[in-house]
């Protein structure tokens, strides 16, 4: 048996991990400056995708691979909505959202007759450990390409001084597109390290708000990805302490109420983005359309 | 706070659409029922889906014309158990404590239609109130979860934190520690709103938990959430206790028995009885004397659950009955 701290540990890993690939992608977006709002949605539509796939091919590789592609589709129809028509994007994010919570139970009914579950998956299809230390590596990777990279440059372009990149000869729509699609493609896995991870199946409103946590760690994170990883690792320690902490006696008390216990991941939150998160200053161009004309 | 009505607004739409595409295709003459759902869906694979194979046992057996709704959240209720008063449903089930209020409302303004609700007691002439002596069953598994556990480190799962999950965890103790009066039981609950009857995740990390920490056998009194806990189990090779539907065969091997919550009777009844024409309001009553709650024995069980244990189960079931044996009820509990 591993010892308590270890265990603790263990947990937090766990519950951190799929927060990390949601802030992630959240980050691709934002720091070229499209808000994306529609984290939810894409941990929802790549945690479908994969248990779907997982299920059938019964690989769990190919669900991974799947939930990737699963957060890029609803991302490229994110993209057509703000950088091709140029729709709000607090809206058209929220409207995501909706879609794949409802879109989800419906093709659960279409493909398997049931009103919100995938089939469950076996061990061997699942995917469990990987995503674990995958979130890690993708975090490492983000530091280094926005630090090194030239791509990282234009990227951080796009999202502070558009109209700079612009001038360079560099598209910044292109640079978008790219920023949100690989955003989905990494908030995908997120949802695939749910269904395949955490859980067995895909089952509805499985993210339960976790693209909302995500986002307010990229914002506690000052969208920079190594604080926002660690953000999302604060609040995996707090779920993970909250299950522990559960019926424990303290002295010889009465135990804790439990609604009491379960309130401390939002109560952190709160005072996270309130206290000492402080100015969080954005991406100066976020949310902005950027066109020849000048930015809107 | 605007995001959250626009969420809400959103899901209800979906829960309205799903609603319609479940939509009975009722003749006029046909004897017409339908089966309100709770959150954790037909396929809870538990207790909805316990319920949902009652009715539709009743339509193939009885004929009868069912129309089975869910609903996304708990404002979902009311307008769907009100549309099924207004288009004369003749028999409307209500699954869960949850709707409580609602069939209160609607069977008070739709006097002459018939109601019935599971788990929970509503005092109108008009509706059925269908309850269970869940404490009963759950002291049965308690027992036999302290007598499969060599450390007699037990754990519990619950669902929602509301006095009906309460109720199982209390006697669920109490049967553990009337079978080792040494064994440790450790008590989690998945949250506090109705979403923790869906939320299989945060019930896998519980069950890893308690499983870590040295519990050997848990009890998931958690709607579709205990669905996590199963795989814990998988994953740590423990047993795990089911309830409501026999969960036996979910994870061969490794379910040690499940509390059987024989809805499906219930709902069965209910509709074959006002079918016939035999409706009656007023609190029916499942227990382990009528077996409408029990504990499970199959042959997935066989091998986890052997004879042996299976008698003493069943020896405490026969103090439990001829009250030699008392089993604390969380509803009747001095404060």
């Amino acid at each position: 048996m591993l010892s308590a701290g270890w265990q603790l540990a263990a947990a937090t890993l766990r519950g951190a991990a799929p927060l990390v690939y949601g802030t992630l992608g959240g980050w691709c977006a934002e720091r070229a400056g499209v808000v994306n709002l529609a984290l939810e949605g894409l941990l929802l539509s790549g945690a479908f995708a994969a248990a779907v796939v997982a299920h059938t091919t019964h690989s769990a590789w190919l669900g991974a691979l799947a939930g990737g592609l699963g957060g890029l589709a609803l991302a490229a129809v994110y993209g057509l909505l703000v950088l091709r028509w140029r729709a709000n994007q607090i809206v058209a994010g929220m409207g995501l959202n909706l879609l794949a919570a409802g879109l989800t139970p419906v093709l659960c009914k279409m493909l398997y007759d049931d009103t919100g579950r995938t089939p469950s998956l076996t061990l061997a299809e699942r995917w469990q450990v990987a995503p674990l230390y995958g979130c890690w590596l993708l975090v490492a990777v983000a530091w280094f390409v926005a630090r090194y990279t030239r791509w990282g440059l234009w990227h951080g372009f796009a999202g502070e001084q558009p109209a700079a990149l612009d001038a360079a000869g560099v598209g910044v729509n292109r640079v978008r597109w790219v920023a949100v699609l690989t955003g989905g493609v990494v908030a995908g896995w997120g949802g695939a390290a749910l269904s395949l991870g955490a859980s067995s199946c895909f089952s509805r409103d499985l993210a339960a708000g976790r693209g909302y946590m995500a986002l307010a760690a990229l914002i506690f994170g000052r969208w920079r990805p190594v604080p926002a990883a660690l953000a999302c690792l604060l609040f995996g320690f707090c779920e993970a302490a909250q299950d522990r902490l559960q019926g424990v006696r303290f002295g010889s008390g009465e135990p804790v109420p439990v609604q009491f216990i379960q309130i401390l991941p939002y109560v952190v939150t709160i005072l996270v983005l309130a206290g000492w998160a402080g100015a969080a200053r954005p991406p100066r161009a976020l949310g902005t359309v950027f066109s020849r004309e000048g930015n809107h | 706070m605007m995001r959250w009505i626009l969420f809400a607004v959103g899901r209800f739409a979906v829960g309205v659409s799903l609603a319609a595409l479940a939509a009975a295709t009722a003749g006029a003459a046909e004897f017409r029922v339908g089966l309100v759902l709770d959150r954790g869906g037909k396929d809870d694979k538990s207790f909805n889906s316990s319920a949902f194979l009652g009715a539709t046992e009743a339509k193939t057996k009885l004929g009868i014309a069912l129309k089975v709704v869910e609903a996304p959240d708990d404002n979902a209720f009311e307008p769907m158990i009100r549309g099924m008063a207004e288009k004369r449903f003749d028999l409307i089930i209500g699954i869960g404590f949850a709707q409580q209020e609602v069939i209160q409302k609607v069977a008070l303004q739709f006097p002459d239609r018939h109601f019935a609700i599971v788990d929970a007691r509503v005092a109108e002439p008009n509706v059925r109130s269908l309850v269970f002596a869940e404490h009963e069953g759950a002291f049965v598994v308690g027992a036999i979860a302290a007598w499969s556990s060599p450390g007699g480190k037990v754990g519990f799962v619950g669902g929602m934190d509301v006095p009906l999950i309460h109720r199982f965890a209390l006697a669920y103790e109490a049967g553990a520690k009337h079978a080792n009066p040494r064994a440790v039981v450790t008590t989690s609950f998945v949250g506090l709103t109705s979403a923790a009857w869906n939320n299989p995740p945060r019930a896998h990390e519980l069950a890893v938990s308690q499983y870590d920490s040295g519990v050997e056998v848990i009890f998931a009194a958690a709607g579709a959430s205990g669905l996590g806990v199963f795989d814990a189990a998988e994953e740590k090779k423990k047993l795990v206790i089911g309830v409501d539907a026999n969960q036996d065969g979910l994870k061969p091997g490794r379910v040690l028995t499940s509390m059987l919550k024989r809805v499906d009777q219930a709902v069965y009844a209910s509709i074959a009885e006002a079918q016939a024409g035999r409706f009656a309001g007023g609190v029916r009553e499942f227990g382990l004397a009528n077996q409408g709650v029990d504990y499970s024995t199959d042959q997935y069980n066989a091998q986890v659950l052997p004879a042996a244990l299976r008698q003493r189960a069943d020896a405490l079931k026969a103090e439990i009955l001829a009250g030699r044996v008392q089993v604390p009820d969380y509803y009747q509990r001095k404060p």
